[in-house]
């Protein structure tokens, strides 16, 4: 369960995120819109406490991550998974290492390492590549080792920040597909994204953003409703008078 | 911990050019804060031979004095409150003292043909400010050919080492100072080139110390192996100092230099310590910018 109650972020005079308040249950499976600079990827640094909020709290499964000290961030961050849009793979070491490395450094033994990372791999598809080092996969196949590392350490949250944003739409749904099937092995999936057809597609909880404040909340929505954008654009304009 | 150390060595290995750099010029350093550990040890010794000196007067006795007046001259200190004790010196057994100090270079004293030292009495003082008086009755006492009571040579022996002994430490503060920025250097060099993998490891969940361990060991194996190398070096450049310079101290100060092997063992074990200090500290330095979350 995460929960964002009344989360104010502010750059200097820039707006990350305006009184946010979100929860999001366990196992759920969310998107995360909104225009380039609505406070998205805010949302999800706040979350792993890379940057703190001006005011507010956020709870991340009964832990506070507001309160947390700087002692508690490696804990915090063990049990959410992260996905990036540029995969985010050390290229000089192989996939099978890109995987372990995750799991060295909560100091797993090398005997369970050994007998996790080929499960993990072969369940995002990409058993026969462990070998192979990140150079000579496609795109598709790094995220799904991305995918692999986030998971690998079982975490109660996964989160993507446009993890099809590299990807060709056939390749985009495949990824998308995995992801559905984490969310049914109990993974709670929050994924930021800007692809209108995946989100419209997949009839998933869709939270909107811009300029920092929710503008929708939906159980099962889409990427973009019409009068958003051009409330967005006249509120731009009011802004201006 | 295994992870860190075979991550130190591959990292040390990936790093060459600029980790042998770096050992090259913390020997370099640790070379020269060896030669003032050196100087500041002997000083020390000296001036700790001549404290000893301090609170002893010898009584040089003409060779027309006899044992039995020598135990009168002995029995007008011993009633003398200020008087710890009192001690006879026969020339046999004063010689035989010298060529314990001489050690294995007693041989010069073989080329003496008869032995030049007087018999003596040894006064020794409780407090060192008791000495100037109980100077003044052994000059005066019927018998006694000289006395030695180096006050003065001791007062300014005292300032003159402590003045090296300050000028020294802060040079070798300075020193270390100097390695650490030398080592972090290098260490922010690795770093750099690992910023990306940090950061992964960061969103991973690797904590703090773990994330520092294979910076911390390979600036710690920087350390070590400079600090072999430089004890290594100090150690012949000593034994050579001790060949050359030992005796004539002897004679000039009748203060030997510090053994050999105690020096080395003690300069060793600094220089470890200090190469680990020095190493840790600059990977330490060098990361700060790096964990800052
Ligand atoms: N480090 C920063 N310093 C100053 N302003 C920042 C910083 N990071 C983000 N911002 C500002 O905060 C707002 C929200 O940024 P954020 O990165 O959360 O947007 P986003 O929704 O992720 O956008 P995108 O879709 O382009 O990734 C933007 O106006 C941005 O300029
Ligand atoms: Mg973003």
């Amino acid at each position: 369960m995460i929960i964002y109650k009344n989360v104010t972020k502010t750059y200097g005079t820039n707006i990350g995120l305006e009184d946010v308040s979100i929860t999001i249950k366990k196992k759920d499976f969310v998107f995360l819109v909104g225009p380039s600079g609505a406070g998205k990827s805010t949302f999800i640094k706040l979350m792993l406490k890379e940057i703190e909020p001006n005011s507010g709290g956020i709870t991340l499964n009964g832990v506070e991550v507001t309160s947390l000290s700087n002692r508690g961030i490696p804990k915090l961050r063990r049990s959410i998974g992260v996905v990036f849009q540029d995969f985010r793979l050390l290229p000089q070491k192989t996939v099978f290492e890109n995987v372990s490395f995750a799991m060295e450094i909560i100091h797993m033994n090398p005997r369970s390492v050994r007998r996790q990372v080929p499960q993990v791999l072969s369940l995002v598809g990409v058993s026969s590549k462990a070998y192979k080092y990140p150079g000579e996969l496609s795109a598709g196949e790094q995220q799904r080792v991305a995918i692999a590392r986030a998971i690998v350490n079982n975490p109660l949250v996964l989160i993507a920040d446009e993890p099809t944003g590299n990807l060709d739409p056939d390749t985009a749904w495949e990824i998308m597909h995995l992801l559905e099937q984490i969310n049914l092995r109990g993974t709670t999936v929050v994924m930021v994204t800007h692809a209108k057809d995946i989100v419209d597609k997949m009839g998933k909880r869709v939270i909107a953003i811009d300029r920092g404040r929710v503008v929708r909340d939906e159980k099962s929505g889409v990427y973009g409703a019409e009068e958003e954008e051009t409330s967005r654009i006249g509120g731009g304009g009011s802004a201006l008078l | 911990m295994i992870y860190s150390i075979k991550q130190a060595a591959k990292q040390f290995a990936r790093n060459r050019a600029m980790s042998m750099a770096s050992v090259f010029s913390i020997t370099a350093i640790l070379l020269v804060l060896g030669l003032f550990f050196i100087l500041v040890v002997n000083i020390n010794n000296i001036a700790e031979s001549a404290k000893q000196d301090f609170n002893v007067i010898r009584l040089y006795l003409l060779d027309s004095t006899d044992y039995g007046m020598a135990e009168d001259i002995m029995g007008k200190f011993s009633i003398m409150p200020e008087v710890r004790q009192v001690s006879y010196l026969s020339e046999e057994k004063a010689m035989e003292d010298f060529r314990v100090k001489f050690g294995d270079k007693a041989y010069i004293l073989d080329t003496l043909r008869e032995n030049p030292l007087p018999n003596s009495v040894i006064v020794e003082v409780s407090r060192l400010e008791d000495a100037g008086r109980v100077a003044a009755k052994a000059r005066a006492m019927e018998g006694v050919e000289d006395i030695s009571y180096y006050k003065e040579t001791v007062d300014r022996l005292l300032k003159v080492t402590n003045f090296i002994q300050i000028g020294a430490m802060a040079v070798i503060l300075a020193l270390v100072i100097i390695s650490v920025v030398v080592v972090s250097n290098t260490i922010k060099l690795t770093v750099l080139a690992r910023e990306r993998e940090i950061s992964i490891m960061k969103y991973v969940g690797a904590t703090n110390w773990f994330i520092r361990g294979p910076f911390l060991g390979e600036g710690i194996f920087i350390g070590i192996v400079s600090a072999g190398v430089s004890a290594g070096l100090i150690a012949l450049v000593y034994h050579k100092l001790v060949d050359v310079v030992g005796p004539n101290l002897l004679i000039i100060l009748s203060a030997g230099m510090v053994p050999e092997r105690f020096l080395i063992s003690n300069l060793a074990i600094v220089f470890i310590a200090l190469g680990v200090s020095i190493g840790a500290c600059g990977s330490i330095v060098s990361m700060r910018r790096f964990l800052d979350t």
